[in-house]
């Protein structure tokens, strides 16, 4: 699905990423821990296209193609989704309005017929359903006015109506009680097929409670230092990421 | 006593004095004012940020001219539907009836043209006077609440072509109307609308312009809308500025009677070079009334605009509630904008607000409507609507609402998602 090879980045002077290598296949569902500031945002944002960021070294594949020359949109298009770690708002653009418009130029660039009015809006509420998003929230103004628990919930109603090939969540979980947590879980697990594939950022083991993950990855200082499964979570829940630290410096 | 030409050429050397039958003293007057004086320049406090000398290098000309049809400017095909090309009256693209409850006459046909609101110092206000070419007079009747809007079609067809042309309105008492003004220009370079309204809202009448600008980028548009409101009546004017070379928009309301509500509304979309200069005058003359005021506008390439919302609220008109908002986005590094919201307060139990803001489409927003596989374009796009939206739709008619949908796809080719 994706592989990432000896990635680095740099904002201004500031190297973020350091050398991060991670395949990710279809299927499989990828967790990557690591402390505040290592670098898993950018990472996601890099993934995503944001232009902030220069790539120094380093390539990644996605499905085949250079992942790293395509526009933003294309990398969408191609069925690359981020759920943002802090959504904007977009007070006048409407959430179903927007997604329309995507999932329509999405349709067009892979030689599709447009959605219909009917079919969409059909869509919207089998989707909304299924994150439990209230109908008004999904066509009021992107993000306005959400609190933080909706705003992570309506991205994962747009991951559902998307259906992404791979899905980056970043931080989905912070923010959300624990009905809301469970609620995104169980939506991110029933969209989940041996196609597609998802890669959870996270701090907290909870999430991997119920979102089970083949493997744990721990990111530090712009790389990937360790990498484990799913019981390598609860050992970081309980020791912290000092004694990863120790092991770098031996 | 006629314009002396012997002195400078002057852009208006060309055209004949006015044959409509204006007051002696009106006619005299802006006669004498134009030779006495030269286009204002930006040393003149009205006209600091719009510079008129292309204008005055152009040199116009005054002529009729036949149209084969206006099915391309006919905003609203319910309306009652006036059309006039260069300013002169086209009989056969107007509307054959006209509802009982409205009354209307063209300027030239009239005996005599009262003199009403015209303002004797001010330059365009001279010119349109002294070669007004037609005008129209509507007169809506008391208690008529008409159904369909009055839509009046003004077309520059031809080189050099100036229309100077006016409209006067007459709002009976307790009547409801909405009028559509619509201004086109075609098969032409440099020719210049200079329009001026007078519009009389009576007790308990409630009246709506929508007014359309889409003429060519080489046009000047220089329009005023002299406003008096009596008692008890509502005004609204909605002006969507789309096209256009030169525009210059001047509302000046009087609120002159208790508990009016006055609505000014104005969408200006630009690119290219056009220049668009919006600016309103409220006078609150009396106590108990609300004014609301929202302009808004986004500007491309190397496209100007400029806001001057000015409200005045005399002394001892208390009890007035005043908004006014301008709100701009620059989409160009090159284009700009110069908003100036005031408010001169003499009452004291008043509440008044204003605000001005100029700022860039959301870098995030798009980032993230990107992220979601919309192509850039469709991400401006749908910024530009959502910001835009909010004066659109405060035109309440549908078929406007249509017909300006209709002109944004095809000047910026996209849809206006509401
Ligand atoms: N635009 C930027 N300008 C300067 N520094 C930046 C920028 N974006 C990120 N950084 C820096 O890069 C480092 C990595 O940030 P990043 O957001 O990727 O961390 P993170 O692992 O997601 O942390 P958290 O767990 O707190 O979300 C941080 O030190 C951060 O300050
Ligand atoms: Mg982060």
């Amino acid at each position: 699905m994706i592989k990432i090879n000896d990635l680095h980045a740099k904002i201004g002077e500031k190297e973020i990423l350091k050398g991060l290598s991670l395949e990710v296949k279809a299927g499989e569902i990828h967790a990557i821990m690591g402390p505040n500031g290592a670098g898993k945002s950018t990472l996601a944002s890099i993934l995503a296209g944001r232009e902030d960021y220069e790539v120094t070294a380093g390539q990644v594949d996605f499905q085949g193609e250079d992942l790293l020359e395509l526009s933003t949109e294309d990398r969408a298009r191609e069925g690359l989704f981020l759920a943002f770690q802090y959504p904007v708002e977009i007070p006048g653009v409407s959430n179903i309005n927007f997604l329309r418009t995507a999932i329509n130029e999405i349709r067009e660039y892979n030689k599709e017929e447009p959605v219909s009015a009917k079919d969409f809006m059909a869509m919207v509420r089998e989707k909304s359903a299924l994150v439990e998003l209230d109908s008004k929230l999904a066509s009021r103004s992107v993000n306005e006015g959400f609190s933080g628990g909706e705003k992570k919930r309506n991205e994962i109603f747009q991951m559902a109506m998307l259906a992404p090939k791979l899905a980056i969540l970043d931080e989905t979980d912070s923010g959300l009680d624990i009905d809301a947590l469970r609620i995104v879980a169980n939506g991110v697990n029933k969209l989940r097929t041996s196609e597609n594939a998802t890669i959870v950022i996270t701090h907290y083991q909870r999430l991997l409670d119920h979102i089970v993950p083949d493997f744990v990855h721990v990111l530090y200082d712009g790389k990937i230092v360790k990498t484990g499964g799913k019981e390598l979570a609860l050992e970081l829940e309980e020791k912290g990421y000092d004694w990863i630290k120790a092991e770098l410096a031996n | 006593m006629s314009v002396d030409l012997n002195s400078t050429p002057l852009f208006f050397s060309e055209l004949k004095e006015t044959i409509l039958p204006l007051s002696e003293n009106e006619k005299k007057n802006s006669i004498s004012f134009l030779n006495e004086n030269k286009l204002p320049t930006t040393r003149n406090e009205a006209w600091k940020y719009t510079r008129l000398a292309k204008l005055g290098k152009s040199k116009f000309i005054s002529s009729n001219s036949e149209l084969e049809s206006i099915d391309q400017y006919n905003i609203d095909p319910s309306a009652t539907t006036l059309v006039f090309v260069n300013g002169f009256f086209s009989e056969e693209l107007s509307s054959n009836d006209c509802p009982d409850n409205l009354t209307w006459s063209l300027l030239s046909q009239k005996n005599k043209i009262e003199e009403t609101i015209s303002d004797e110092s001010e330059y365009f206000n001279c010119l349109n006077s002294a070669f007004l070419v037609e005008g129209v007079e509507l007169n809506i009747a008391d208690k008529a609440i008409m159904k369909n809007p009055i839509q009046i079609i003004h077309v520059l067809n031809g080189d050099a072509i100036i229309s100077n042309f006016r409209i006067v309105v007459n709002a009976g008492k307790s009547s409801e109307a909405s009028i559509i003004t619509g201004f086109f220009s075609e098969n032409g370079d440099s020719q210049f609308s200079n329009v001026i309204s007078e519009i009389n809202v009576a007790e308990n009448a409630k009246l709506t312009m929508d007014k359309l600008q889409y003429e060519t980028e080489s046009t000047f548009h220089i329009s005023t809308e002299k406003v008096k409101q009596a008692r008890n009546s509502v005004f609204t004017i909605n002006t969507a500025t789309l096209n256009g070379g030169l525009v210059r928009n001047n509302v000046v309301v009087d609120v002159d009677g208790e508990n009016c509500n006055t609505h000014m509304n104005g969408a200006y979309l630009l690119k290219n070079k056009q220049h668009v200069d919006n600016h309103t005058l409220v006078n609150h003359n009396v106590p108990n009334c609300d004014s609301f005021e929202l302009y808004k506008g986004v500007m491309d390439d190397k496209s100007t605009a400029v806001f001057n919302g000015k409200v005045i609220v005399h002394k001892d008109a208390q009890k007035i509630n005043a908004f006014q908002s301008n709100g701009n986005v620059l989409i160009s590094d090159d284009a700009t904008v110069n908003s100036k919201p005031e408010l001169e307060i003499f009452a004291d139990d008043v509440k008044c607000s204003h605000g001005s803001t100029t700022g860039q489409l959301d870098d995030e927003a798009i980032f993230y409507l990107q992220c979601r596989g919309l192509s850039k374009k469709s991400a401006h796009q749908l910024m530009v609507s959502a910001f835009i939206g909010e004066v659109l739709e405060k035109f309440e008619n549908e078929n406007v609402r249509t017909y300006i949908n209709g002109l944004l796809k095809s000047r910026f080719n996209w849809d206006y998602v509401s």
